[in-house]
């Protein structure tokens, strides 16, 4: 009961198009981008959506390749929701939400094909770069799902690889070599509420959502991913408004990067 | 052998790398803390007191001391570091406990637990002693009340000299012995909260190191206070709770 109560309080003061916070439904609140947030990292980034915040890092190694792609490297994508984050996180294995958020980055990466993975291999079959991308969550104040995504592109934005002495990685030589980015894919994530689309939910918002659409584009606009959450059921109509919104927010996005 | 006679990153032999201290960076936390010296940073954040579960941790006598120390999967000079605990990272966070359950009055939290989260973006040596220094100031930011402060730095000696704040390249030098220890103390009292070593010392230059950690743990101690006092000035005093 108290659930649909504040979802009320919160649908009487989004038809006055104000959020919580003030904003407007489309808004989001204000991004901080900071780069090179740890030095031991091949790249790394700090992003700050309002008072949530994760930081990134990207960690080159050198690992066989699989057996069906033996000419490709491997990227792979870690969320953890440090207990630090929340009251709400605890210690121990990743759960079903650090899980979701990890696929959700990766798949916006991986399906926009901006990693050239044949450009990761270093001796086929033998020997490839393995791209290992961990999130790690600071502080959640809502939309942990797009500030992860920021934060991923933006750390294999900033990386460098290392340099290879003797067939092994000497992480204290750093080469002029980054990963050639053919793109900036972005994800916006879209909730609806009642009748309205909202981005960048607080926490407080985050928890009345009745779905959300998370949509992965590239600069001309194609979709590379998406990923409904929730239980509300979504219509055409709905697809395409939140579509169109998660596109316009993420061009204003990239321009960010 | 040649003997150490500069610092490989230049400092004078009693001299710590620069320092950086801030309060209040998690807001969801009740206190937390970010503290970076050299390439060493930490942030802390503490939850609680809260009741404490499993219930078996349920003291009715005292409260709980819980630190947490994790060094974030990227933050490793070499290889990606694996997430999860480890040995090393159990060890760590039982003696931030010791460091700190001194200056505590657990006793008035009975059936509770303060949750100290540690976690470094990135490490050059004196990690634990970093995280014991966030730790404390993120103690402070949640008001849980304190008796004394508590600072703490790795000092050691790299050959025939006695340094202060060991940096990774210190820890790693072959040129002659090394010995590498951290301590944490108390502000006032200047009593030894942590005190751990690797290595080889006399029991002469030890107590040197001890006098010499005193200087040192008031300069942290000074950077810990100014740090407090930003936010005070930056958001006044807030009664949220």
């Amino acid at each position: 009961m108290t659930i649909e109560n504040e979802r009320a309080h919160l649908l009487k003061a989004l038809r006055k198009n104000v959020r919580y916070d003030g904003r407007k439904t489309d808004e989001y609140r204000p991004i901080e981008i900071l780069y090179n947030i740890s030095k031991n990292a091949e790249g790394s980034a700090s992003i700050k959506l309002g008072d949530t915040q994760v930081l990134a890092g990207v960690k080159f190694e050198i690992d066989k390749p699989f057996s069906d792609t033996p000419d490709e490297g491997i990227l792979m994508v870690n969320v953890e929701l440090s207990p630090m984050a929340s009251p709400e996180f605890e210690s121990g294995p990743p759960d079903n939400w650090s899980i979701e958020l990890a696929r959700v980055v990766d798949r916006g990466i991986r399906e926009s094909k901006v990693v050239d993975f044949k450009d990761l291999c270093i001796t086929p079959g033998e020997k490839v770069w393995m791209v290992n991308v961990d999130i790690v969550a600071l502080n959640d104040s809502g939309n942990l799902l797009d500030a992860c995504s920021l934060a991923a592109i933006a750390a294999i934005k900033n990386a460098l690889f290392p340099e290879i002495v003797d067939g092994n990685i000497d992480y204290h030589k750093k080469s002029k070599k980054g990963l050639k980015l053919k793109d900036i894919p972005l994800s916006v994530t879209v909730h609806k509420v009642g009748e309205f689309y909202i981005v960048d939910p607080l926490s407080e918002e985050e928890k009345l959502t009745n779905a959300r659409l998370t949509v992965a584009t590239k600069k001309d606009g194609t979709i590379c991913a998406l990923q409904k959450g929730e239980c509300a059921t979504l219509n055409e109509k709905d697809i395409e408004a939140m579509v169109d919104l998660a596109t316009s927010k993420a061009e204003e996005l990239r321009k960010l990067l | 052998m040649m003997a150490y006679t500069k610092r490989i990153d230049g400092r004078d032999f009693k001299e710590l790398r620069p320092m950086e201290a801030k309060v209040g960076v998690i807001p969801r936390a009740d206190g937390s803390a970010y503290f970076k010296i050299g390439g060493t940073a930490a942030y802390a954040a503490v939850y609680g007191p809260r009741t404490s579960f499993p219930r078996f941790l349920q003291n009715p006598k005292s409260g709980v001391l819980r630190c947490t120390y994790t060094m974030m999967p990227f933050s490793g000079a070499g290889d990606r570091v694996r997430p999860g605990p480890n040995r090393r990272s159990k060890e760590i966070s039982m003696v931030t406990e010791k460091a700190l359950i001194p200056v505590l009055d657990l006793e008035d939290f009975p059936n509770s637990v303060i949750d100290v989260f540690i976690s470094l973006p990135e490490t050059d040596a004196g990690s634990r002693c970093a995280g014991i220094t966030a730790a404390a100031l993120a103690l402070a930011d949640a008001g849980i009340p304190m008796k004394d402060f508590v600072s703490a730095v790795a000092l050691g000696r790299v050959d025939d000299k006695l340094v202060v704040d060991l940096c990774y390249d210190e820890e790693a030098y072959e040129g002659g012995p090394v010995a590498d220890i951290p301590i944490a103390m108390t502000q006032r009292s200047k009593e030894i909260t942590l005190l751990q070593m690797d290595g080889e010392i006399s029991k002469k230059d030890l107590l040197k190191l001890v006098e010499l950690a005193k200087d040192a743990t008031d300069k942290i101690h000074e950077k810990q206070v100014s740090a407090l006092k930003e936010k005070f000035l930056r958001e006044g005093f807030k009664n949220d709770n």
